[in-house]
């Protein structure tokens, strides 16, 4: 063997260019998390791809030291799904917004989430467009007003979560900008699953929707304001003082006061199982939402489904193993043929 | 075939060409039908071409002209170039395919109808006024055969439905021809054992026997006629469409380039069966991907080329320049990949079944900004192999995307084609650029002689690399904005591509190098062109003839070539566009002579257009 291995750590996934991102701008801590996390992914730096669409949060492949790809608007996924099917020993990550994600792109979105095809896919909430100047987006709130809605938004906004949940995600979650530790747990358990894992990260636009995600980030109010899903816990939150949980009522999710003793299973609080088969318990989640909700952050949804780019490669094995390694020859002579 | 007596007495009439149209209702089976007696007459040794003509409706109203689904083969004792401007026999299923057909049958020649499909009421939804046929035995030799009825007759006791015995009356109509031409039927009785059985099978076979047997005794047809083999190039031949030489083309790049083909496509008419085609073939390490849509299908494919596969796209038109944005990024960011384009009829939806040339502009200046791809046509049928092979050779060896042309024509239309020695086909392995330990790796480093880009695919350790849509640094591939730098990398890409054309074959001239009249062509006209050329040499005109596939970068001689003769002559199905490039880069008069009406030239159109400039 050669000189023992050297540990690998988060600075030799940063590459040499400079971040241009805003001051203060949420991109840098999902930047800094996912070069910290990768080092313990145990995947050689060779094999990892960052494939980009167009935006702000775009730039990402930028500033990794890996392989990256900074494609068109919106069309990440079909990139990386070229990628992916050609190559499945490649670990793949996508990264996206909520307008290059969810308006241009929405649907190589929906077609990758429902063909399962083993990438991570990080989409970058800000409820804004960025590198265009601020105008709304597919998830900004009605009643916005931006540069190209003076008198405000009358779009109906689109929850990334219940659309992943829609299009048969297997792996969905939702993480925060300023809560670093949680977001590598996520960003570990994205990449462990096999098939596409959509994680909806929620980063502040400090320049042009700045403190649309105040409530979770401030941690004065983020006990209040997020509901953190465990595997196999009651879905309980608030202060210590003012525990609350949430319980289904005539099939609709309602909060209750927790006293002090109480034991929140026995009241009622729904367990969290992210494992369920069907979606619309995770869906259920989804609607969960400010300000009668707390917002749910945490893995949605992880169950097991085949990859596309494992079906493929085995629809390809089973040919050859049946039919033999493909012989030009004979089929340029296949069929009904003459000799002059 | 030199006996002048069949065993049952009839005579046998000595021809050198014969082309004859099938028309009926798309759900007829005329496709099934004309393409079994194209195999038939394959086999047989004639040279040949067909021309399937068929509505863009799946099933349009039975008994109407929107149904009328045509199919055409001319077949010869002799080299033919085309599928015949006019057939000399028409087989008219209905009166909506007589109506829509009868005017093209050459004068005098002979229309054979199924008499059970016409009466009052078939003929007023077909739009005829008055009853045709008087007219029509005037014209031309009319033969009335009840098709139906003598199929029903054959096929009795038979247990299948009366609806069942009746869509076996075009292989009745198929074995009276087989008779009246002299065809084998082994291959279709054959074809029939593969696709069929029971009843069915028995049906079929009992139908197209009864069809040859009523040929041979009945009392319309007194003589029969032999059209003798070809005498072609010897060697192993098989009959090819446009499209399945596409397919085939895809593949054999993977084996004779050593990498596995990745192939990204939308359906879309009528470029699909190439889709179709190449998935059966995943034995050859093919991965092919339905994608979500045009613009999935070719960024999945850019995605596969950075991953280090070759690359191949399909589509058609309305296809094609959705793809556009994204050939650009692959431009910026010099990926090697293959996009086909088989044209249709534009604009918009247009006639998505028939043919034009009219995406070569789209190719050249589709999209925006400074974004040089080379482009290469397919000229026939089995040439899409040819041209498949060489995009991609190109494609990798100057790390570019490369657009290819076919056409609704040669798509769908066949040709006998002398398979190749798979050792004669050159063999090009790829080559990544290897791992490297200190150092950094430059991306956009050039190879000095080609200008090409290293292809670097991750996986590689040490040649880890961004690439991107933005404009890049010379050597780093870094984003840069720097304007001087900006310039410089827009005139590498052009001097990559416009290096190209040393690395081309020199255009050949057909006929005199220099004289009167040149005719130029590109893509599925060769065939027409030719014949024309040929029958204009027949009338004593001094005309010569080169068909390109290499559209961009053009070979280096041309511009000589075109100052050579006096007149250029270039007939193309679209308005003049190769023609504009050739004025534009060699300030030649080019005649341009367009035909945009969906359907391939006619040779005598052609002819007429070289007597005009030439001169009588
Ligand atoms: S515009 Fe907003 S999202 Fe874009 S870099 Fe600046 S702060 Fe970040």
């Amino acid at each position: 063997m050669a000189a023992p291995a050297v540990k690998v750590t988060a600075k030799d996934f940063t590459s040499d260019q400079d971040v241009r991102w805003c001051p203060g701008c949420g991109d840098y801590s999902i930047l800094a998390n996912v070069q910290r996390v990768m080092p313990e992914l145990g995947v050689p730096r060779e094999n990892v791809v960052f494939v980009s669409g167009i935006g702000c949060s775009s730039r990402f492949p930028y500033y990794m030291n890996t392989y990256g790809f900074h494609t068109i608007h919106g069309r990440a996924p079909a990139f990386a799904t070229g990628i992916k099917a050609s190559r499945p020993e490649l670990s793949v990550w996508i990264v996206t917004g909520d307008g290059d994600g969810l308006s241009i792109g929405g649907n190589h979105l929906m077609h990758t989430l429902r063909r399962n095809i083993d990438t991570q896919i990080m989409l970058f909430n800000n409820r804004i467009y960025g590198l265009t100047k601020g105008q709304y987006s597919p998830t900004s709130q009605v009643g916005l007003k931006t540069k190209s809605t003076p008198q405000g938004s009358i779009d109906h906004p689109i929850d990334p979560i219940a659309f992943a949940l829609g299009c048969g995600a297997t792996f969905v979650a939702r993480t925060i900008d300023v809560d670093a530790k949680h977001m590598q747990e996520v960003l570990t358990r994205a990449h462990q699953h096999k098939g596409t894992s959509f994680i909806e990260i929620l980063p502040n636009c400090p320049v042009f929707n700045d403190g649309v995600w105040e409530e979770m980030q401030d941690r004065k109010t983020r006990a209040q304001a997020t509901l953190s899903l465990e595997q196999g816990q009651p879905l309980v939150f608030g202060t210590p003082e003012g525990r609350k949980g949430i319980v289904i009522k005539n099939g609709s999710p309602s909060v209750i006061d927790l006293a002090a003793g109480d034991d929140p299973v026995a009241k009622g609080v729904v367990v969290h199982d992210e494992k369920i088969d069907s979606s619309s318990y995770a869906g259920m989640l989804a609607t969960l939402q400010r300000p009668e909700f707390p917002v749910p952050i945490g893995v949605f949804r992880s169950v097991e489904r085949a990859t596309y780019e494992d079906m493929l490669q085995s629809q390809v094995d089973s040919a050859i193993a049946q039919r033999g390694r493909g012989d030009l020859k004979a089929l340029l002579h296949s069929g009904d043929t003459w000799q002059i | 075939m030199t006996t002048s007596q069949s065993q049952h007495g009839k005579p046998i009439e000595q021809l050198t060409s014969v082309a004859i149209r099938f028309a009926g209702d798309s759900g007829d089976g005329m496709q099934i039908t004309g393409s079994k007696f194209t195999d038939e007459t394959a086999l047989f040794g004639n040279d040949l071409s067909t021309f399937p003509d068929f509505p863009a409706e799946i099933r349009a109203p039975a008994g109407t002209m929107a149904g009328v689904s045509g199919f055409q083969i001319h077949f010869s004792s002799r080299d033919i170039h085309t599928p015949a401007d006019r057939p000399d026999v028409l087989i008219a299923f209905n009166p909506a395919a007589l109506r829509g057909n009868a005017n093209d049958v050459r004068p005098g020649g002979m229309i054979i109808i199924n008499i059970d499909a016409f009466n009052q009421k078939s003929l007023t939804r077909a739009g005829y006024a008055a009853d045709p046929l008087p007219d029509l035995r005037e014209r031309y030799k009319l033969v009335e055969i009840p098709f139906t009825t003598l199929n029903r007759d054959a096929l009795k006791g038979l247990d299948l439905s009366s609806r069942e015995i009746d869509r076996c009356k075009n292989f009745f109509a198929l074995g009276v021809l087989c008779w009246l031409y002299g065809r084998p039927m082994e291959a279709t009785e054959r074809w029939l054992a593969t696709k069929f059985k029971g009843a069915v099978l028995e049906g079929n076979i009992r139908s197209i026997r009864a069809g040859h047997a009523f040929g041979e005794t009945t009392e319309l047809f007194p003589a029969s006629f032999a059209v003798p083999a070809a005498k072609i190039q010897p060697g192993v031949y098989r009959n090819i469409t446009g499209n399945q030489a596409l397919a085939w083309g895809i593949v054999a790049a993977g084996v004779q380039m050593d990498r596995d083909v990745f192939f990204g496509a939308y359906p879309i008419t009528p470029a699909s069966d190439v889709l179709h085609e190449v998935a059966r073939y995943r034995q050859f390490g093919v991965k092919t991907f339905q994608a979500e849509d045009e613009i999935a299908a070719v960024s999945s494919t850019i995605g596969a080329a950075f991953a280090g596969q070759l690359a191949v796209t399909v589509s058609s038109g309305p296809g094609f320049v959705l793809k556009q944005e994204a050939l650009g990024l692959a431009v910026m960011t010099e990926l090697p990949l293959v996009a086909i384009n088989v044209q249709r009829a534009g604009p918009s939806t247009g006639s998505p079944t028939k043919t034009e040339q009219g995406d070569l502009l789209a190719g050249m200046f589709g999209r925006h900004s400074q974004s040089p791809i080379p482009i290469l046509a397919a000229s026939t049928p089995g040439d899409c192999f040819y041209t498949t092979l060489e995009a991609f050779k190109l494609a990798v060896k100057y790390m570019t995307p490369v657009i290819v042309l076919s056409d609704g024509y040669i798509a769908n239309s066949s040709e006998p084609w002398l398979i190749p020695d798979v050792e004669s086909l050159e063999r090009n392995p790829v080559r990544f650029a290897q791992p490297i330990e200190v150092g950094e790796f430059k991306p956009y480093a050039r190879d000095p002689q080609t200008l090409a880009r290293p292809w670097a695919i991750p996986g590689t350790p040490g040649l880890e690399h961004r690439i991107g849509g933005l404009t890049k640094q010379d050597i780093t591939g870094n984003v840069s904005y720097d304007a001087e730098n900006h310039g410089k990398m827009i005139a590498l890409r052009k001097a990559k591509i416009d290096g190209i054309a040393a690395d081309l074959p020199p255009v050949e001239v057909d006929g005199p190098a220099k004289g009167k009249l040149l005719v130029v062509g590109w893509g599925g006209t060769k065939g027409s062109i030719t014949a024309a050329v040929e029958a204009a040499r027949g009338e004593g005109m001094n005309v010569s003839q080169i068909h390109l596939r290499h559209l961009h970068p053009f070979p280096s001689n041309l511009g000589d070539v075109l100052r050579s003769f006096d007149k250029v002559l270039l007939p193309e199905l679209t308005d003049g566009h190769l023609a504009l490039l050739l004025r534009a880069k060699y300030l030649v008069d080019v005649q341009s002579f367009s035909k945009i009406i969906g359907q391939p030239f006619k040779i005598g159109e052609l002819v007429e257009a070289i007597r005009k400039l030439h001169g009588a």
